[in-house]
């Protein structure tokens, strides 16, 4: 298939991952630890998987699968918050596929629908739009989730509403933005990462100068990577060649989507509805300041928040669950108390387990080869 | 000669349930005058068959049913009906059984367009002469508006399996190739797609087909095939899954070797799905002894049902019941059965 082959070709990956194998040699201090890269993106964990990369990496290198997964780090308050108002009258509820299957405290959206629920699956807010218009009677609510990548579509639709005058559509805002994480990350106690493959989709929005207080102030390299095994492979290499050079800046490997700059107007339909939240509830890492955002005051009428009653309330993980310190990479998805036990992609306890992208479900998948070795 | 009654309602309300004499007209006007065979002209309460007439296809009866639930009930190349009908002659076809008889029970919810009742009931028809398998009982409920979704079709088949023949999911064995007929996953794509709520501009196709006759083909050239199934809901990889559980051994896939059209790959790409879990409704997968495997292989590529088969991996030893995939990368990765439905990702 055009423009996706090119970037998965076999020969080219060889000899990428020879370079590979060959600057590692290059790196006296991988000889102690092996280097950790954190793949902030949970696109990067399924590529990584889906193509078995990391067994095909050298021992010096260690994969740490990010925070990047937006169905991952819902907190499941936020699912009891959705089924609140999905289980309301009159209501039709859209979200993406994903989303339907992440556990909150009590059930699921997919358990809520089954129950009688009105709760569809929808590929665009644009989608969600279209319903509310078809259905001038029911309030139709769009599940807003995601990072930068799918913030501007949904600004978009909310400055599509006003101008259409469709006032019968609501927006449940939990939307979120990767700097912040990432930061959190790096302040924390226990971080080890020597550094980062950049998420490229989140990239083509905010471009790479957010990223720049990574090398300034935590000296800790970035390589804004794409999707495709050959850019996992090829910024892996990148990234290495920095270590080996103690050099750490910004790189940008993912150069056919990702302008240095960013998509300015998609940044300004972002910046045009939406505003930081203080603070947000982040499955798994608690809370983090400014990693959220919310509706502004002009689009008000949108928002289900105000206009829906929802208990709005923090509930802890299962306490078995181990899914922050998976998440921030002090353990491996399979060293958790619960994984592959009372935790499966079927009856997932923590959310790391719920989606494709989620390290645990990946791993499940994906890795039970090396689990079973242990 | 009595006079057909003739059905003249434009949609289906619920006095074409109620026994009388609106449903005579249904069933008289629709289903026996299309399916036509002396058999279910006669009206009676069941068909009935001669034992003996049964005898020279073999001694054992194959003996299968299902339900169809389709939505939408039309879509590219094909509709309920012809799943309705081709998916219960495949169901037979894999034992190795020649299909002969089929039952036909419709839940039709009322509103239900008589014109589309009627296009599908002759897709069933021409789905069934092509086969050369016949409809010879049925049944017809009307349920309320809104208490089914406009038609499920359930249908029962009976065949007859030659002597000799001892196809079953236990006999994969270390060695063994595995064979699929042709691309896979082109009606899960289909269906997806002509929901509508993707609106993608592209040509794709249900793959639905009867196999009975594939089947025929693989057997002369092969009269010893392990295991078949054909590999409708939840796809290849869970036949492959249920082959290894079922015969306690692993097999291992060649990623590179599976046939999978571009399109279907389109699809997959966008919605981070696996065309290996997309449902097929023409498609088998066998394990078979590897020393034929070649010569299987060219007697299917003869048959239209069979132009594009594939051997696309083997049984290997290892833990029971493991399908691994070998990426064109050399890496390899587990194969797992469906985990609930299969939902798109987000970004």
């Amino acid at each position: 298939m055009k423009f996706v082959d090119e970037f998965r070709d076999p020969d080219m990956a060889k000899s990428l991952l020879d370079k590979i194998n060959q600057i590692v040699k290059e790196i006296p201090r991988c000889q102690q630890r092996p280097l950790q890269i954190m793949e902030v993106c949970g696109g990067h964990t399924h590529s990584i998987f889906r193509y078995g990369l990391e067994q095909l990496l050298p021992k010096e290198i260690e994969l740490v699968h990010g925070p990047g997964c937006p169905v991952c780090v819902l907190p499941m308050g936020r699912v009891d918050d959705c089924l609140a108002i999905a289980e309301q009258p009159n209501v039709i509820f859209t979200t993406f596929g994903d989303a339907m299957r992440v556990p909150g405290s009590k059930k699921s959206l997919l358990q809520a629908k089954a129950g009688g629920a009105d709760i569809r699956m929808v590929y665009s807010p644009m989608d969600a739009l279209q319903l509310a218009k078809k259905n001038p009677d029911k309030k139709v609510v769009f599940f807003g989730l995601g990072f930068e990548t799918t913030m501007p579509s949904t600004a978009l639709t909310l400055l599509q509403a006003k101008k259409e005058g469709v006032s019968n559509f609501y927006l449940f805002c939990n939307h979120i933005t990767i700097i912040p994480t990432i930061k959190a990350i790096l302040d924390s106690p226990d971080m080890t990462i020597d550094g980062f493959l950049g998420p490229g989709h989140v990239s083509m929005i905010i471009g790479q100068k957010p990223y720049e207080f990574i090398s300034r102030h935590y000296q800790r390299p970035l390589v804004i990577a794409g999707f495709e095994p050959l850019d996992i492979l090829q910024s892996l290499y990148m990234l290495l060649v920095q270590i080996r050079d103690e050099r750490a800046e910004i790189e940008n490997q993912y150069t056919r989507l990702v302008p240095e700059s960013g998509n300015r107007q998609a940044l300004q339909a972002v910046s045009e509805v939406f505003e930081l939240r203080e603070f947000f509830e982040w499955r798994g890492l608690g809370s983090i300041d400014h990693s959220g955002v919310q509706i502004r005051q002009s689009f008000a009428q949108y928002d289900a928040e105000r206009h829906f009653i929802v208990p709005n309330l923090t509930i802890a993980d299962p306490k078995a669950c181990q899914c922050g310190e998976v998440l921030k990479g002090a353990i491996k998805p399979w060293q958790c108390k619960v994984f592959g036990k009372e935790c499966t992609p079927e009856t997932p306890l923590g959310a790391l387990m719920v989606s494709t992208e989620g390290s645990c479900s990946a791993y499940y998948a994906y890795g039970k080869i090396d689990v079973d070795n242990l | 000669m009595k006079k057909t009654r003739k059905l003249h309602a434009s949609h289906i309300n619920m006095s074409h349930g109620s026994g009388g004499k609106a449903m005579r007209d249904l069933i008289e006007d629709l289903f026996v005058s299309c399916f036509n065979n002396p058999q279910l002209n006669a009206l009676e309460d069941q068909a009935r068959f001669d034992l003996q007439s049964l005898q020279q296809y073999g001694e054992r009866l194959a003996f299968t049913t299902d339900s169809y639930v389709v939505d939408p009930l039309f879509f590219p190349g094909g509709n309920i009906g012809t799943l309705a009908v081709n998916g219960t002659i495949n169901d037979l076809a894999v034992s190795g059984a020649k299909p002969l008889y089929l039952s036909c029970g419709m839940i039709i919810e009322e509103g239900m367009p008589v014109s589309e009742l009627r296009e599908i009931v002759q897709s069933m028809k021409a789905a069934a002469d092509v086969a050369g398998v016949q409809i010879v009982t049925g049944d017809t409920k009307v349920v309320p508006h809104g208490k089914g979704d406009k038609l499920f079709i359930n249908t029962t088949g009976i065949g007859v399996i030659p002597q000799g023949i001892e196809i079953s999911a236990s006999r994969s064995k270390v060695g063994d190739k595995v064979i699929v007929n042709g691309y896979i996953g082109d009606h899960g794509a289909a269906i997806l797609n002509a929901r509508g709520d993707l609106a993608l501009d592209v040509a794709l196709e249900t793959d639905c087909q009867p196999l009975h006759e594939l089947m025929s083909v693989m057997l002369a050239a092969c009269p010893d095939l392990h295991a078949v199934r054909d590999a409708s809901r939840g796809g290849v990889a869970t036949v492959l899954n249920e082959f290894a559980e079922s015969a306690s051994v692993s097999i291992r896939l060649e990623e590179s070797c599976i046939p999978v059209r571009n399109t279907v790959r389109g699809v997959c790409e966008i919605l981070g799905l696996d065309a290996l879990h997309f449902a097929n409704e023409g498609k088998l997968v066998a394990t078979v002894p590897a020393d034929s495997a070649e010569a299987l292989l060219n007697a299917m590529q003869s048959h239209p049902a069979g132009r594009e088969a594939a051997i696309i991996g083997e049984v290997v030893e290892g833990p029971a019941g493991r399908v691994v995939i070998k990426t064109g990368f050399g890496g390899e990765r587990i194969l797992d059965m469906l985990v609930g439905e299969q939902l798109p990702r987000i970004c």
